[in-house]
């Protein structure tokens, strides 16, 4: 395990209590509802980020919002950490809990609670997956844009504690843009609605504020979110050139020519071998990048849109250009794409890095990703958003080996810090978590922090929420607790 | 994922295989998706990610099986939805596989799920310990209700629930060659519960290959093929098993030549294609091994390479129920359906074609109640493509569909026979 990111120190009088907390949460909650053997506690002591690894208290499973409630507030009372769990899909430790903390996971809240087609939006509760809406309204025509590779897995409560993105977000704009409402559990126990079924609310906007907010503000239960006519048609194409930097270069004109298409994405080569092996999507092997590009519309919109595309990709020297033949095709080149992470494991282990840059840096900063990363003597695999500029360096490595392990981590840091330096910011889409809380310094000075610390603290002033994430533990508040 | 084995935890082959296993994966989570007692119990510990890190951590430790992890690795109906999620390609049978001979060997049961389980490995692999069995259960049918009461003693009751009424029973084999150039030489698997469940179905393959010119070789001495008892972690019975199979299909393969090894349900089928895996460790089978596996090919895998002429449509739809071991085991996705539409029927895939049934093999006896969830949630997908007949290629699934439905639940077989020229399937009649 790595050890190079430190947890906050276990609070003694929570573990002092161990056996009371979890006696009193079993009065509480129905026997299904609680883990607390110790062996059934350490599938829950990590998440996707599987560097990290940390045993909780005991992790609770509610069906209702009155018991997530009941929870906070009991916990709010004794001064116990909490961890909300989505999926446990986040690379960057969101969900890794801590010794003193009690996990709750929404796995067992996965009902779609009303879909409303007269007003286009969907109410689910918390532990629905992200996929599972679009399934569920797709046979009417309508689908949730945002669009996270672990869609399939990843539920929407993790979504707005992230602000999850995806490869559709270049057109409909990431799970902020999406999000209408949500009923959110606070750290005492207050159950509070923001937002509704209407696209602004009056005074501040609070359903802003808690979207990204990483589970340090409340929990949220239930969300209501905006639905999407499906366009009439759809069609990814394949761009095939012969150097990263062309391929970038490609995108960023693209963009500045003021051509949003719904998606571009970016694969480099050892990506393209990869995901070519797993989904058999028809990725052209003979080339060092690729850009799957996604046009929709009417049959005349995505023509020409894509003609105006070609023409500045030939400018590049684009060696192959692809359209998708048919339903099963596209479906099969998204897989790929989407499968892109996990497909990596078939050869390595990596870390996901996450950093988004301004298009006009996109080339340069691939150029030193690739640098930096073989200067640790390891190897990389570019699979990213590439119209939005948010990289995803896969850093690939021997977690058995802990001196690799370390250089990964190395390299990692310096690749984000070159994202910041390079205009952009640490993260995309993926969260802070732990990953690259200690970085935050880099990002903002210590009166920026502070602000957001301050914000922190109106919603959980005890330090209670997710608390060994996002700010460094160096400068927190006395509350905090100790690193 | 980063492991902690010692080189000695490493000298034992399972160990080994089980480390390589858990190296692939990432964690990723997306199998969760898909597993359907996560769908259902909404419990990671019930989900491939929860049972992979329980086995992880069972494994490094070098510990006995213990009551919680034994309580999660139990749930695991061995669907594999989760190995066609994965995208790192987790081996993820075999390493449920060496878990639960783990189990097997380190953790004692409670008496009743002992017995329950000895009675289970003892009887259903014989067809004649089976069928009197079953005429047994049918007189201790009205005592369902009462034993499912008593928690312990549940899977007593879902038996008795399962045990059909009646027992068709076998018909005279009427097949005989045909006047027909000859396409091939096969052996038909004959299985353990399905002849006694369902002996219609093997007579409906052996009429149709029989039509189509494929001659079926009677090899004598082959039983059941391993699969029940090698879920239950009883790996030396199993391998008993696919021993004495692999014996009489070599002799039949050297002296006669067999071109395929047929197998009618397809839980079965998964097992013989990884007898190569499982008997590799035997120096005196492991090459025999992997030839029998070479040669099992599920009926609709080999039809779809006989090249059946296109039938007129027969205004019936079907909905299509792919079995785990079809879709996930074997991966054989389109040729049953590519065959059905050939033969002149409507076919129709219902939502969530991808979650269990709740059969899986023992699966409906030993957790009836996840199992009764899964079997509600499948029928109600399958009712709702208001198909005309269910079609399927598994006779647990079969059974378990029919227990919840008035559709008529029918082998593909049977329909691909009724459509080349066989009689129509007494269950539609």
């Amino acid at each position: 395990m790595s050890d190079v990111i430190s947890f906050l120190q276990p609070r003694e009088k929570v573990l002092a209590r161990r056996s009371t907390i979890i006696a009193d949460l079993a009065d509480l909650l129905p026997a299904d509802c609680l883990v607390h053997e110790p062996r059934e506690l350490v599938p829950f002591e990590t998440d996707a980020f599987v560097a990290y690894r940390r045993l909780p208290l005991a992790v609770v499973l509610p069906h209702t919002t009155a018991q997530v409630a009941a929870v906070l507030k009991y916990c709010h009372r004794y001064g116990v950490p909490v961890v909300p769990r989505g999926a446990g899909t986040s690379l960057c430790g969101g969900a890794i809990p801590q010794e003193d903390a009690i996990v709750i996971g929404l796995s067992k809240m996965s009902r779609i609670l009303e879909v409303d087609f007269a007003n286009r939006t969907a109410t689910v509760q918390a532990g629905v997956t992200n996929l599972s809406i679009s399934d569920t309204v797709g046979p009417e025509g309508y689908f949730y844009a945002p669009d996270p590779s672990s869609q399939l897995a990843c539920t929407i409560g993790g979504n707005i504690a992230m602000n999850s993105g995806g490869a559709h977000c270049l057109k409909y704009g990431v799970t902020t843009n999406n999000l209408l409402g949500v009923k959110m559990v606070l750290m005492d126990g207050t159950v509070i609605d923001l937002g509704g079924k209407h696209l602004d609310s009056a005074g501040y906007d609070l359903l802003g504020l808690v979207c990204g907010s990483e589970g340090q503000l409340g929990i949220v239960t239930e969300a209501t979110v905006r639905l999407l006519a499906k366009p009439e048609g759809a069609r990814p194409v394949l761009f095939g050139f012969t150097s990263s930097e062309e391929a970038g270069a490609c995108v960023a004109d693209v963009i500045g020519a003021g051509i949003i298409p719904v998606a571009i994405e970016f694969m480099d080569k050892p990506a393209i071998e990869i995901c070519e092996a797993f989904a058999k999507a028809g990725y052209p092997l003979d080339v060092e990048a690729l850009l799957i590009v996604e046009v929709e519309g009417s049959e005349a919109e995505m023509e020409a849109m894509l003609a105006s595309i070609v023409e500045i990709a030939r400018r590049h020297g684009v060696k192959t250009v692809r359209e998708s033949q048919s339903a099963t095709e596209a479906a099969l080149i998204w897989k790929g794409r989407k499968s892109a992470f996990g497909a990596t494991g078939r050869i390595a282990d990596y870390i996901c890095m996450d950093g988004t840059v301004p298009l006009s840096q996109l080339s340069y900063v691939l150029k030193r990703t690739g640098e930096i990363v073989e200067g640790f003597g390891l190897r990389v695999a570019n699979v990213f958003h590439a119209g939005d500029g948010n990289m995803h360096p896969l850093i690939l490595f021997n977690a058995n080996d802990p001196i690799e392990a370390a250089k990964a981590e190395a390299a990692g840091n310096e690749i984000l810090k070159l994202c910041v330096d390079a205009g952009g910011c640490l993260t995309g889409e993926h969260g802070v978590g732990i990953e690259k809380r200690d970085l935050m310094l880099h990002q903002y000075t210590r009166a920026e922090l502070d602000q957001q610390i301050r914000v922190r603290e109106a919603f959980d002033g005890q330090w209670l929420l997710n608390p060994s994430k996002v700010f460094p533990l160096d400068g927190r508040p006395q509350t905090a607790g100790a690193a | 994922m980063q492991t902690n084995f010692t080189a000695e935890q490493l000298a034992d082959p399972h160990v080994a295989e089980s480390e390589a296993i858990l190296r692939r994966c990432v964690h990723c989570g997306f199998c969760t998706a898909t597993c359907p007692t996560y769908v259902t119990l909404g419990n990671e510990l019930d989900s491939p990610r929860g049972r992979i890190y329980l086995i992880k951590d069972m494994l490094e430790n070098g510990r006995a099986a213990d009551a919680e992890v034994v309580k999660h690795l139990d749930r695991c109906l061995s669907c594999l939805a989760c190995t066609t999620t994965c995208p790192s390609g987790v081996d993820y049978m075999h390493l449920i596989d060496n878990a639960r001979v783990h189990v097997e060997n380190t953790y004692r049961r409670p008496l009743v799920d002992r017995l329950i389980r000895n009675v289970l490995a003892f009887v259903l692999p014989y067809p004649s310990r089976f069928r009197a069995a079953l005429k047994l259960a049918r007189m201790g049918k009205p005592f369902g209700p009462l034993l499912g009461r008593f928690s312990p003693l549940k899977p007593l009751a879902a038996m008795l629930t399962l045990a059909p009424a009646n027992l068709p029973q076998p018909l005279p084999q009427q097949s005989r060659p045909l006047a027909v150039p000859k396409r091939g030489r096969v052996a038909i698997l004959a299985g353990c519960a399905q002849p006694v469940l369902d002996p219609r179905i093997n007579e409906a393959t052996e009429r149709l290959l029989t039509r189509l010119g494929v001659e079926i070789a009677r090899p004598k001495g082959e039983g059941c093929c391993g699969a029940l008892v090698h879920h239950m972690g009883r790996e030396e019975q199993a391998l008993d098993f696919a021993r004495r199979n692999v014996d009489v299909w070599i002799e039949e393969v050297e002296k006669r030549g067999l071109d395929a090894i047929i197998i009618t349900a397809s839980g079965c089928g998964t097992t013989i294609k990884d007898y190569g895996h499982m008997l590799r460790l035997d120096p005196a089978y492991a090459e025999k091994a992997r030839r029998v596996s070479a040669l099992a090919k599920d009926i609709t895998e080999y039809l779809a390479m006989l090249d059946l002429p296109k039938q007129e449509s027969r205004g019936l739809t079907v909905a299509y129920h792919s079995a785990c071991s079809m879709q996930h085991g074997q991966k054989i996705t389109l040729q049953p359906k590519a065959l059905l539409r050939n033969a002149g029927f409507a076919v129709r895939d219902p939502t969530e074609g991808h979650l269990c049934c709740g059969s899986a093999g023992t699966y409906n006896i030993l957790q009836p109640e996840i199992s009764a969830q899964l079997k509600a949630r499948k029928v109600k997908n399958i009712e709702a493509t208001k198909a005309d007949i269910i079609a399927t290629g598994n006779i647990g699934c079969m059974t378990q569909i029919a227990s919840g439905t008035k559709t008529p639940t029918v082998h593909t077989v049977e329909l691909l026979d009724w459509a080349y020229g066989g009689p129509k399937p007494d269950k539609l009649s």
